[in-house]
């Protein structure tokens, strides 16, 4: 296996780590990019009970059959995309074993596993103004009533394609972004947090 | 700086402890806070704003909102400049800049103002009639046009300002805050919806602001400030004032424009957007529009000092100005007693009110009379004096059918004439909602009539004038639309106004003159359309409204006609001879008010216009002084060149360098799609022409991809990963498009087959290495694998680690030489890319852009979808037979055979070697094979790729032409613009190793 | 802009959407049987109403999946979406 340190993060050349300083202490936008994540995209019929017992027992994972819904055990989420289509996020590293055994567990059934992690990165965007930073570019109702914790989302922010997570109620979004696009993302949203005050902060 | 001598002493909306300079045409003038610009200038004496768009005669300021035809200025200069705004809604901030647009030298000599005098001769359609022949003169015309007939100027620079958009959900939308707003938004907020209420001014109200009516015992202005401060308390409401709803569309979709720091001038903080674009979806919208005082159509009325009454009104009551000393109001309805009323407390002189009427009565009229204000019955206004302002008006009784003066004129001094014709209801938004509009005859105006979107119109915008009847429907569609939207009914009690009884109006389209004449009769004082060019248009035969609006000009100013609409309808109605409702009314178009263009734009613009997507590599191409090109949305590496050197220069070494030694591509951008399932292998015997059934695991094979018209729409490497599972690659353009097209065809055609495709683009950093030297380069950063050509033959893959990374191997080949196409997880990329250029170093190793790659790709005659394909191209055209299967079906497979695909003459794939080495005919370039002396020559096809080869020392090109194949040998001519041309000889489309040696390594 | 109802993610703006024109146009088995005629027909030739068109979308930046939707070509109003392989809805179904 590689030495983990040799890898690159989409957003390295901006050098935030350096720029945590940044910001008001008591910004009421939070940005925060959490690179390096294990991500598999599996695909399979959920109405097939080897197939999703198989997943469960493998995962430690149940997959979500609520449209735009995620559901999170021990550290692992299972994100809805679409009726056959989920996006299992765990820990960086131990992405290749899961895909590797669930390939294994599901060998000679109608399923599909790719490793996908380093496809994506993830951007934390939380705050008080969290939601009103995301609604310039997010058609979505983000209202509490419509979009809350639990809830994930496949849709647009400004010209990118995103998966959108809320994880809590402060509210703390994830925006899940394709790699090449994570530069304009990223940009994107500090810019469209300059009118209420931006804060880089570390994991 | 002169004092403000038309300035109440008390009263108005205005802070007198905040005055604020400001300049207007130059010359210093002081106003208060809360001020506009049109307000300050009143109270200042200053009525003279601007000169009219076609004869430049003297206007003054008409109203005092939205609808203004006539005080259009530009504000600022420099690159913060804006041209056409209305003076009547700028607010007045210390240190305003403003000048009059459409006069030169100024606005009080305009040396233009000549074409009042030669009025007979710009009749309506003169620019049609005179400018437009002889066509070839227009360039001539339109210079002197421009200059004499433009409004603002568009500054020149970029705009130093930040713009916002944003979207927004809301169970209730309420367009307006005025009375019907104010209470629609309660009523809705109250019982738990969601409510935005938005209102172009600056403070809630609308007409409560200005017209000292009373709500709940409470004055009009304080009841709605105590409306909308509960509003702010409600969790859910959200208030936007100084926001104008500018566009209705589909599915209860509308924008706002709020101009966030506009009124604040160069104060503005810094990091707040100056307008923000709201993007609303309503569940139910409640039009609260209001409505706009209707001009009375006569001789004259256009002169600075005419205004409408409503517009003296707010003046008075809100802006504590008198515009005026002397005034006389014309009116065909009640409305115009209670501003001659207020008027008159504020120290105006009311010399008369003509009531075309022949009997008026009601509360205000009696209030006028008890007043000691004259009341003219059945007289109106038919001609004004003055020359850049008025200073009287003449009065004469009409014939009862309205169309003749019925007896002599008396004249009265005044310096103010207040004109109302009535109320035409603000039903733009709902007109863009696609609603129908229907006429009312007793108002004689447009009213909603059936709705098309969840949506209710309320108070004035639906004919609704008096006070009380506002707030009731107001309250009622503000109810309705919370429990439409899921809401309970509990939305508090009505607010109460007094009742008062709204009289009838006499409708008189046009005021006659005393000459017969109507041709100062002004309709569209900005355009200066009159009632005598509709009258005309309509002797010329124009029937159609949209037509006639067209050929008059007629509403077509940055007004778009809200004080001429109504009126231009009736008068064409009337010169026509048919009812309004039959002549129709003209469209209403977004947006309701002009918008900057930075608004709409918002921040998409700069380098967040359109996402740049990088890939893995990017920062360093970035580093050794790349040059890019964008590929779709990449941005890919066209060339490196050195210090000194040429992209030319650059491209040629960097052939040189594959061709000699090892070079280094950086490959990411191609589409990768991981296909997996039992039915894989079927799936792509479907969407490939060749077939697949014999590809072993290890081993790849291009393929082609029409559509089922036959033309070829991608092309690419698919390799076997497994028993059940393979990668395809994809052209960098088509990525997103190819997976699309196989998930179309798995869900839409043969959703029962077992496959999955999933996008694996960017999860992967690819760069190929390639040149006579990979091989040994790529030997020393893997262990354990094998490469002589025997354990790792050309088009099959391994996967081994490269520098210590999990890689899968390619040995695939798009210049001609040996080639590794390495994958690796994208995040080690730019650590592997680094080992790759440390150890081949020795080597020589260049990194060569997509410049290069055309380059030695063409010399081989391989094609480039896009370039060698335009969608017009089958795999025959190109010489491809070899890669159609003749025994499967495939998506496509039967166009092959219809008779237009299998015609002769149909352009095909050949080389172009021109006779001169060393020129490189233009890509796009037209054929001909026999030159003429100047066009139309018979051209028979064209350069789809062109380069100078370094490898070969001469240009080589490739070229689809018809019946190509047949044509070796043949000369053929490129002609180019500046009339010379290129000849070339037909040739094979391969320049370079036609046996293949060297890619097989 | 329409709100479109994607039929497992909800409404969504049709700008996360894509358009596959006609619905219902199955691909013809055996097209090597077909004259030049009929496969053109098949290719190329699509209807055009003014009124209820039923035709295809694809959830393009969601989950990806296509639907079929009865759309009002002159109100613009989307009378239902349904489900790739289904029959078109209802009475107000049809060809309009």
């Amino acid at each position: 296996m590689a030495e983990r340190y040799k890898q690159q993060g989409a957003l390295a050349h901006l050098h935030l780590a350096a720029r945590t300083a940044e910001g008001p202490e008591d910004a009421s936008v939070r940005l925060i990019e959490r690179p390096f994540q294990g991500q598999i995209n599996l695909r399979g019929e959920i109405g097939d009970e080897a197939f999703r017992s198989a997943v469960e027992s493998v995962a430690g994972l149940s997959l979500p059959e609520t449209p735009n819904s995620f559901l999170e055990q021990a550290g692992r989420r299972a994100l809805w995309l679409g009726p056959n289509e989920w996006l299992i996020v765990l820990a960086d590293g131990e992405e290749t074993a899961l895909a590797e055994a669930l390939r294994a567990a599901l060998a000679g059934q109608h399923a599909s596993i790719a490793e996908v992690g380093h496809s994506r990165t993830v951007i934390g965007l939380a705050g008080a103004r969290a939601r009103e930073v995301l609604r310039k570019g997010c058609s979505l109702d983000l209202h509490p009533r419509a979009f809350g914790p639990g809830q994930c989302a496949q849709t647009l922010l400004a010209r990118a394609d995103m998966i959108l997570l809320q994880a809590d109620d402060r509210p703390t979004y994830e925006i899940n972004a394709r790699r090449s696009f994570a530069d304009y993302v990223w940009r994107w949203l500090e810019d469209a947090a300059r009118e209420y005050g931006c804060a880089l902060v570390a994991e | 700086m002169t004092r403000q001598q038309f300035r109440l002493a008390e009263g108005g909306r205005i802070d007198r402890d905040r005055p604020l300079s400001f300049r207007f045409n130059g010359r210093a003038y002081q106003g208060y806070a809360g001020d506009t610009l049109a307000s300050a200038l009143l109270a200042n004496g200053v009525h003279l704003v601007g000169r009219s768009f076609k004869y430049h005669r003297p206007r003054g300021i008409f109203s005092a909102g939205a609808e203004e035809p006539n005080a259009i200025i530009q504000l600022e200069t420099g690159t913060r400049s804006q041209p056409d705004l209305r003076a009547t809604q700028v607010e007045l901030y210390e240190g305003l800049r403003a000048k009059s647009v459409n006069c030169w030298p100024s606005v009080r000599f305009d040396l233009a103002a000549i074409n009042s005098r030669l009025a007979p001769l710009f009749p309506a359609g003169f620019y049609y009639k005179t400018f437009m022949w002889p066509g070839r003169a227009w360039h001539l015309y339109e210079a002197v046009i421009r200059r004499m007939a433009g409004l603002g100027v568009a500054p020149t620079g970029p705009d130093p300002d930040r713009y916002e958009k944003t979207h927004i959900h809301a169970d209730v939308l309420v367009a307006g805050g005025g009375p019907a707003g104010l209470a629609a938004a309660l009523a809705a907020a109250r019982a738990g919806a969601r409510v935005i209420l938005a209102d172009e001014q600056s403070a809630f109200g609308g007409q409560l602001l200005g017209n000292g009516e009373s709500v709940d015992g409470k004055p009009g202005a304080e009841w709605a400030a105590a409306a909308a401060a509960e509003l702010v308390d409600l969790p859910d409401a959200t208030l936007l004032p100084r926001t104008t709803v500018i566009g209705y569309f589909d599915d209860n979709y509308l924008t706002l424009c709020e101009r966030v720091t506009d009124h604040l001038g160069p104060a503005a903080p810094p990091e707040l957007p100056r307008q923000r674009l709201w993007k609303v979806r309503a569940r139910h919208v409640v039009l609260a529009t209001g409505a706009h005082e209707r001009p009375l159509v006569f001789q004259g009325n256009d002169r600075p000092g005419v205004m409408l009454a409503s517009a003296a009104q707010s003046y008075v009551n809100r802006y504590a100005v008198r515009p005026g000393r002397r005034a006389v109001l014309c009116a065909n309805n009640d409305s115009a007693y209670r501003a001659a009323l207020d008027l008159q407390e504020a120290g105006v002189e009311i010399a008369a009110i003509a009531d075309l009427r022949p009997a008026p009565d009601g509360a205000g009229v009696e209030a006028a009379r008890a007043q000691g204000i004259e009341v003219l019955p059945g007289q109106a206004v038919v001609a004004t004096q003055g020359g850049r302002h008025l200073t009287g008006v003449e009065i004469a009784p009409l014939s009862e059918d309205g169309n003749a003066l019925a007896g002599p004129s008396s004249t009265e001094k005044c310096d103010l004439l207040c004109v109302s014709g009535a109320w035409n209801p603000a039903v733009h938004l709902f007109s863009q909602s696609r609603g129908k509009l229907r006429y009312d005859e007793g108002l004689a105006c447009f009213v909603p009539g059936r709705s098309v979107q969840a949506e209710r119109s309320a108070g004035a915008c639906n004919g609704r004038f008096a006070l009380a009847d506002c707030l009731a429907e107001g309250h009622a569609a503000g109810t309705a639309a919370a429990a439409a939207a899921g809401h309970g009914d509990d939305s508090g009690p009505v607010p109460k106004a007094e009742a008062e009884p709204v009289g009838a109006i006499r409708a008189v389209p046009c005021v006659p003159s005393r000459s017969g004449r109507a041709n100062k009769h002004f309709l569209d004082l900005q355009n200066d359309v009159t009632a005598a060019d509709v009258a005309l248009a309509a002797r010329e035969g124009y029937r159609s409204v949209e037509h006639t609006k067209r050929y008059t000009t007629l509403g077509m100013g940055t007004d778009q006609g809200k004080t001429s609409n109504v009126t231009g309808l009736s008068v064409l109605a009337a010169a026509l001879g048919r009812p309004v409702p039959e002549v129709g009314t003209t469209t209403f178009r977004p947006p309701y008010t002009p918008v900057t263009f930075g608004t709409i734009a918002g921040r998409d613009v700069g380098d967040l216009a359109d996402p740049a997507r990088m890939t893995p590599m990017h920062h360093w191409h970035v580093q050794v002084g790349a040059v890019f090109e964008d590929v779709g949305q990449w941005k890919r590496p066209y060339c490196y060149p050195r210090q000194g050197e040429s992209k030319r220069e650059a491209v040629d070494r960097e052939c040189l360098a594959v061709r000699n030694a090892v070079g280094i591509l950086d490959a990411s951008t191609l589409g990768k799609i991981d296909i997996q399932g039992p039915d894989a292998r079927k799936l792509l015997n479907m969407v490939y022409t060749n077939a697949w059934n014999k590809l072993e695991v290890g081993r790849c094979r291009y393929g082609l991809m029409l559509g089922e018209d036959g033309m070829i729409f991608d092309d690419g490497v698919t390799s076997r990963l497994a028993e059940d599972r393979y990668l395809m690659t994809t052209t960098t353009g088509n990525a997103a498009r190819v997976l699309e097209w196989l998930e179309e065809w798995l869900q839409t055609e043969w959703p029962d087959w077992r496959v999955y495709c999933t996008s694996v683009t960017e999860q992967f950093a690819t760069m190929t290495i390639c040149g006579p030297k990979a091989r040994d380069l790529l030997a020393e950063l893997v262990d354990g694998l094998d490469l002589d050509p025997a354990a790792f033959p050309f088009m099959s893959w391994r996967a081994a680690a490269v520098a210590g990374v999990p890689a899968r191997i390619f040995k695939i080949s798009f210049t001609g030489e040996n080639s590794y196409e390495i994958n690796v997880p994208a995040n080690y990329g730019m650590a592997v890319w680094s080992a790759i250029m440390n150890a081949g170093e020795k080597y020589g190793i260049t990194p060569f852009g997509t410049e290069a790659m055309h380059v030695l790709r063409a010399e081989k005659g391989f094609i480039m979808v896009g370039q060698e394909t335009d969608g017009t191209i089958t795999p025959h055209d190109l010489g491809m037979d070899w890669a159609v299967s003749k025994t499967k079906d495939f998506l496509g497979k039967r166009s092959l055979a219809r008779a237009d695909t299998t015609r002769a003459g149909r352009k095909q794939l050949v080389g172009l070697l021109t006779e001169a080495a060393d020129a490189v005919l233009p890509e796009g370039g037209q054929i001909v094979s026999e030159l003429a002396r100047k066009p139309p020559m018979d051209m028979i096809g064209h350069v789809t790729s062109s380069y100078y080869s370094a490898a070969l020392g001469r240009s080589i090109a490739l070229a689809l032409i018809k019946g190509g194949r047949d044509r070796g040998g043949e000369t053929v001519h490129v002609p180019l613009l500046d009339g010379s041309s290129i000849a070339a000889t037909v040739t094979e489309p391969r320049f370079y190793d036609s046996e293949g040696e060297r890619l097989r390594g | 802009m329409f709100l479109i109802q994607c039929p497992w993610c909800g409404p969504r703006d049709e700008t996360e959407f894509g358009y596959g024109g006609e619905a219902h146009i199955a691909r013809p088995a055996g097209p090597e049987t077909l004259s030049d005629a009929d496969w053109a027909d098949y290719v190329f030739m699509r209807k055009n109403p003014k009124g209820v068109h039923l035709e295809r979308w694809v959830h393009r930046h969601g989950c990806r999946r296509w639907f079929n939707m009865a759309r009002d070509t002159y109100t613009h109003q989307v009378l239902g979406v349904y489900q790739m392989g289904e029959p078109p809805p209802g009475p107000e179904g049809g060809d309009g």
